[in-house]
């Protein structure tokens, strides 16, 4: 009897199960009811009993639903609670300050009271750029290899290395900077053109970056450059170009829309970073000179006070995050617009 | 990951072809040196970590306690398994349900679904360091949790959220319609088919999410570093301060006293790290697959 029930319910039970389920949904649960309440006990109860158990599970669904959404509402709630807390005990610095002088003041010196965050974003906007005019060519080409030149085996071998690039810690790669990178910048600066350099500079930072965004731009630019449809490559084959020619004539530029969204997803990682720069950019508040001077970056301004500051000096380093915060939307905002033509 | 490398671009066919121009051999020579290059660096850094590394792993370096002179590292890899487990414990749950929300509960045209999306994209893209003064504000200042263990997994449980999210929706989404309609015709509710259809067959591609929020906890260190402090001992509860490996890391490199354990700790991290990962690509290639 139970069985006939069910089967009576059946073709309207399987609608696709795409469709929205709160209260409009109710002959669903209405209909898996006495299943819910497991058949043995079901089929010995009174006829008039089933009420009972129907309701439950008809709660049951209820209550899943609510507490799936809460936990689907948690995203939005720590956007909401991440945006307040630091634009609350932010702003007010930046007002105390004055937005003007905060921004492009060249002096940070808040022993004297004097918050000029300038020479980090410089230091953060020379890094970045080093790091994708660095590190995009490099990753474009072996996204390029990956998925129009390599063999099958070798795509089998050179991608989950790249993807373990991606694994290896910022403090593994801070590391690896300080004790390879300066040493080797420091020495080749001092015998090939005589200058005596420290090391830690934005051009070894930007090295640092370069190999640490790699991963980013390779599988983003992969995924784009796979998702051009292979007449393109075909049509420009049987019109007699050379398999080189197909590939950067007619699939890279097809691709485009999806690179920039790489090289814009890099930006974002690379002026987000934070420990692998600052071990080996060296950290001065002064506006640099050159690429082997050392700077800072917004990033490291906020990791390397931020343990002693009080008062306005620590309003001042959390209104530098919110500078950068503002940066990342930005880029985020910008990434949404490229990747809607890009389709990736 | 598309696969589908496709048969005639790859072909030996097209790939040799008899006569070539100067520029098509200089493209061909640029994209093997990006190649080439992309690859070495990796295997440069990662050798080079483990040549340095693994002649300085000496027993000590696993003393149960930490000390100046002695700068063992068993401590802080405590502290990571454990921040990392109270993490997973909140952020699972979460981004689990929310997957699940959002593929098998929200409409299509809920407004919702939208802005879960939007937040969450948002979320992935902030850098740690912002997190990590998020946490300082937050748990550490406003709740008045002090620099702990609890701050520090929830400060990474957030961080985390929108990756466990967005594989266990792809893992959701990736179960054929036909289980689903299976199940509801069978008579089973839509709890039910999630608790006992949906999430079966979904569980090496959710497995696969939470191994890569682990590896992104054990790497973390901006985010944990004003959240749950640096201080080298096992907690005693929730409420203490704790150093994990990469903070460990961090503040022997900083300090520069200890090369040798540094290259020694640097091994174990990595290590640690590239097997998670590893693990993790290995079930999505099997997932992929089966």
């Amino acid at each position: 009897m139970l069985g006939k029930l069910i089967l009576s319910f059946l073709p309207r039970a399987s609608t696709p199960s795409g469709e929205p389920s709160s209260s409009e949904n109710s002959p669903l649960p209405a209909a898996t009811a006495p299943s819910e309440a497991s058949p043995s006990p079901g089929a010995s109860l009174p006829p008039g009993a089933p009420q009972k158990p129907k309701v439950s599970g008809a709660l049951k669904e209820k209550l899943a639903h609510i507490v799936f959404f809460i936990a689907a509402s948690i995203c939005i709630v720590a956007v909401v609670l991440i945006c307040f807390f630091l634009f609350a005990n932010g702003v007010p610095a930046i007002v105390q300050i004055g937005l003007p002088e905060f921004l492009t003041g060249d002096v940070w010196r808040p022993s004297s009271g004097e918050y000029g965050i300038f020479p980090m974003i410089l230091g953060s906007l020379y890094v970045t750029a080093g790091a994708i005019v660095l590190g995009v060519p490099i990753g474009i080409l072996c996204a390029i290899y990956l998925s129009t030149f390599a063999s099958r085996r070798s795509v089998r071998l050179v991608q989950p290395g790249i993807e373990l690039l991606a694994g290896i810690p910022s403090v593994v790669y801070g590391f690896f900077g300080l004790v390879v990178l300066v040493p080797l910048i420091r020495v080749f600066f001092d015998s090939f053109f005589g200058m005596h350099i420290q090391g830690m500079s934005i051009l070894t930072a930007a090295i640092i970056l370069a190999i640490m965004i790699l991963p980013t731009i390779i599988t983003i630019s992969k995924a784009a450059i796979d998702a051009v449809p292979e007449s393109y490559y075909e049509g420009a084959l049987a019109l007699g170009a050379e398999h080189e020619r197909c590939v950067f004539r007619v699939m890279v530029p097809a691709a485009l829309s999806g690179i920039m969204a790489a090289i814009i997803l890099g930006v974002g990682r690379a002026i987000g970073e934070t420990m692998a720069v600052v071990m080996v950019v060296g950290n001065q508040t002064h506006i640099p000179d050159s690429l082997l001077d050392g700077a800072r970056t917004l990033t490291g301004n906020i990791v390397l006070e931020m343990g002693y500051a009080a008062d306005l000096h620590r309003e001042a380093l959390i209104a530098t995050a919110v500078v950068l915060f503002v940066f990342i939307l930005l880029i985020n905002l910008l990434f949404n617009v490229v990747k809607r033509g890009a389709k990736i | 990951m598309s696969q589908a490398i496709s048969p005639t671009i790859n072909s030996r066919l097209t790939r040799r072809t008899r006569s070539r121009s100067i520029g098509a051999w200089i493209l061909r020579l640029l994209v093997y040196l990006g190649a080439l290059l992309s690859v070495g660096v990796l295997l440069f850094i990662v050798v080079y970590i483990l040549i340095m590394g693994i002649p300085h792993l000496s027993p000590a370096l696993f003393d149960p306690v930490y000390n100046s002179t002695n700068v063992s590292l068993m401590p802080a890899l405590a502290n990571t398994l454990l921040i990392t487990l109270v993490a997973l414990v909140i952020a699972v749950p979460l981004g689990l349900g929310a997957a699940i929300y959002l593929t098998e509960y929200a409409g299509r045209k809920n407004r919702i679904v939208g802005a879960v999306r939007v937040t969450a994209e948002t979320l992935s893209g902030i850098p740690s360091i912002v997190y990590g003064l998020f946490g300082l504000l937050f748990f550490v200042t406003y709740l008045n949790w002090r620099m702990s263990l609890i701050s520090g997994a929830l400060t990474l449980a957030i961080m985390i959220l929108p990756l466990i999210m967005r594989t266990s929706e792809e893992a959701l989404k990736a179960v054929p319609d036909l289980y689903r309609e299976g199940s509801f015709g069978l008579g089973a509710g839509r709890l039910r088919t999630v608790l006992r259809v949906l999430l079966p067959s979904a569980t090496p591609g959710i497995l696969a999410g939470i191994l890569l929020g682990i590896g992104r906890i054990v790497g973390e260190s901006a985010a944990l570093i004003y959240t749950a402090g640096t201080v080298a001992e096992i907690p005693s509860g929730l409420f203490d301060s704790t150093r994990t490996l990469s903070v460990h890391m961090y503040v022997l490199a900083s300090e520069g006293l200890h090369v040798e354990q540094t290259y020694a700790t640097a091994v174990v991290l990595l290590l640690l790290v590239l097997i998670i990962n590893t693990l993790a690509a290995t079930l999505v290639r099997r997932f992929a697959k089966g």
